[in-house]
């Protein structure tokens, strides 16, 4: 799977903009799907026609990536920004951005401030292409750009940027190739604008209307060196969500990911996440409501250039994943 | 001039029906059908010639901020709280329309003979501020403002030369702009205007309409904030005015397709129009909620720049107004159902 991870996280795709991304998902998934289309706000939607005794089911994680959107070149050609997404300004200093045409910028910080002990704000950071002037700037207002940093395979952790939430867009093409039987209609939601708002999921399953949906994401987690509480550790298996800020994981989709789990010696790890939702939080409440849970892929370092997942846990994941789908 | 008519016309969030007559009666004989839905939104139908099977949603917000009656003092005055975003350094002082009867009303304010100095250096809550509209007693207050009565900024139209000023320009001046895109030709496909009740409290109204339309794709008609004015240094106006319509790229409320600001960039190009895009990040539009709507419509605001948005006079360029209706009108004249294909991406 390493290399399918590094193409998925490598390749642009900030919310709004996911076209190349979709595109590389896109050519990867194809071969497999019984049907396939793009939905009216760019979701990649892979039908895997089942039996008639099974369910509807939802499998999705999104495809966009967190990002900066240029606000405004000024007459040095220093080029303004604001985020697209939960973007932190403590890991924007000295970062680098790639643009659509892969143009590179660098993020630089205005010295003169007024307290420089504190965190930056957004609006004393900009983006330096090299352009010595407004005219020859590359990049324009409203030209949107992602953090540069190359994937990284470290003993049994994946270090890169975007693994949230191109990791759970991993686990759903490695569960597709791999799923060879189910009783159930199953629906591989590659979803857009999660980022800013979990808006392509709510109107992918609008469209899908799913007797059950699984959103596959990544959650944060609790052993990392004085870091607030959190009962999940990378390396104990993938994570069964429980509840977090924008939802209370439907009890019957919880039980059937830990029984399942327990079914075949997976391990497993129960999440609480007090900051932070899912794809399921927007699916949940579509139409008449929709059953849904969140399996997890513990993740350090969230929404930085260097997010950390363990390859075990993404294993277990898609693991997870097929015995879930493999009876009814 | 129909923006003197709508700019005028009182419609407070949740009290739009003088707008709402203002708009029926101005596209009435050049559309096919006209309804208003349950919200109070005015929907008018004109069809397409037939080219092109799709349904555009063209959508302009007829509501505007601003007060509501929620109580009286012994003396006859009259409490308020804001209905949408208002802000309360600019009241004192002000010149109101109090209630469909448009009583005159004004902020108390204490004359600056009296003012202490430390109360000349804060802003009034709005809390502490009372409107005075002559009465002397509560019952006689009550009786001419019954509690939850709408009062709204009496504001005259004026023109300025090459400038008009006015109240209510977000979003008379979309509405005014939608209006004139009816009176014209039909265009290829079938077009579904909306004028919205409700966006300043939470784009309401359009979140209904667009559930009814279920459009193809949509395009929300703004008016919208330009700060051109000088700044100590060099960071964005988040729009200029006379430098033309203002597209939306991403605000808080939504991220708008693409495709469509391809197609009113590549428009305003081929033909010279003079075009800005909005400084990303800043406001929301009733497109947030349309975007959103049923398995999703791809979306795009296009503005006219409007310094002063939500105070008592705001200010718009006639040739932004006149562009925003000439760039609105030929990029909905190349817009086919190929706009919106995605092809292999």
């Amino acid at each position: 799977m390493r290399e399918l991870i590094r193409k998925l996280v490598e390749t642009y795709g900030p919310s709004g903009a996911e076209e190349q991304i979709r595109a590389v998902i896109r050519a990867e998934v194809e071969p497999l799907a019984d049907e396939l289309r793009v939905d009216p706000l760019g979701s990649l939607i892979v039908h895997k026609q089942g039996g008639d005794e099974g369910k509807r089911i939802v499998l999705a994680a999104h495809m966009d990536e967190i990002g900066v959107m240029v606000t405004y070149v000024d007459e040095k050609g220093f080029a303004r920004f604001t985020r697209i997404g939960g973007v932190n300004p403590l890991t924007c200093v000295g970062a680098r951005v790639a643009f659509a045409d892969g143009t590179v910028g660098v993020i630089g910080i205005e010295e003169k401030r007024d307290d420089t002990s504190k965190a930056p704000k957004f609006e004393q950071l900009y983006i330096d292409t090299g352009a010595t002037s407004r005219d020859e700037c590359p990049v324009h207002v409203g030209d949107a750009a992602t953090f540069v940093r190359p994937f990284v395979a470290q003993g049994t952790r994946l270090i890169a940027k975007a693994l949230d939430d191109r990791i759970g867009c991993a686990v759903l093409i490695e569960t597709l190739r791999r799923l060879e039987r189910t009783p159930h209609d199953v629906y591989f939601v590659f979803s857009v604008q999660e980022e800013v708002g979990l808006r392509g999921a709510r109107t992918s399953a609008y469209g899908i209307e799913p007797d059950l949906a699984i959103a596959v994401d990544v959650t944060r987690t609790g052993d990392t060196p004085e870091c607030a509480p959190m009962a999940v550790a990378l390396g104990k298996g993938p994570a069964v969500k429980v509840q977090d800020r924008g939802m209370i994981a439907h009890p019957a989709v919880r039980d059937l990911l830990v029984q399942r789990a327990k079914e075949a010696n997976i391990p497993y790890q129960l999440e609480v996440l007090e900051r932070g939702t899912t794809d399921a939080a927007a699916m949940q409440l579509v139409r008449a409501g929709v059953p849904s849970g969140c399996l997890s892929i513990p993740c350090r370092y969230i929404h930085s250039p260097s997010e950390m997942v363990d390859e075990g846990d993404v294993r277990n994941s898609v693991q997870l994943l097929l015995e879930v789908l493999r009876t009814a | 001039m129909i923006l003197r008519e709508l700019s005028e016309a009182f419609g407070v969030s949740g009290k739009e029906d003088d707008v709402r007559a203002v708009v029926l009666d101005a596209v009435r004989e050049y559309v096919d059908e006209v309804k208003v839905d349950t919200m109070g939104s005015v929907l008018a139908f004109k069809r397409g010639t037939g080219q092109q099977r799709m349904r555009v949603m063209l959508d302009a917000h007829m509501d505007e901020v601003g007060l509501m009656v929620v109580g009286y003092d012994n003396d006859g005055f009259l409490w308020i709280r804001a209905v949408g975003g208002i802000d309360p350094r600019l009241l004192p002082g002000t010149l109101l329309q109090v209630g469909p009867e448009r009583i005159p009303g004004v902020i108390g304010v204490k004359p600056i003979h009296l003012l202490k100095k430390e109360e000349g250096e804060k802003v009034p809550k709005l809390e502490d501020l009372v409107v005075d509209i002559g009465t002397k007693s509560k019952d006689e207050a009550k009786k001419l403002a019954p509690l939850g009565t709408y009062a709204t900024f009496a504001t005259e139209f004026r023109e300025l030369g090459p400038t008009v000023s006015g109240k209510a320009f977000d979003d008379r001046a979309g509405c005014a702009v939608l209006v004139e895109l009816l009176r014209g030709e039909r265009f290829r496909f079938d077009l579904h205007a909306a004028f919205t009740v409700q966006e300043e409290v939470g784009l309401r109204g359009a979140r209904v309409a667009a559930y009814g339309i279920e459009p193809d794709c949509a395009f929300a008609l703004e008016g919208t904030i330009a700060d051109d004015i000088p700044k100590d240094k060099d960071v964005s106006p988040t729009t200029e005015l006379g430098k033309g319509p203002a597209i939306t790229v991403m605000d808080r409320s939504f991220i708008a397709d693409r495709r469509l600001v391809r197609l009113l960039t590549g428009t305003a190009k081929e033909l010279g129009i003079p075009h800005q895009i909005k400084q990303p990040g800043i406001g929301g539009t009733d497109a947030g909620a349309i975007h959103l709507t049923r398995e999703g419509v791809p979306s795009v605001t296009v503005a006219v720049p409007c310094r002063y948005i939500h105070s008592p006079v705001a200010l718009l360029s006639l040739d932004d107004f006149n562009n925003t209706v000439r760039l609105m009108r030929e990029s909905l004249s190349r817009l086919t159902r190929r706009t919106l294909e995605r092809g292999r991406d």
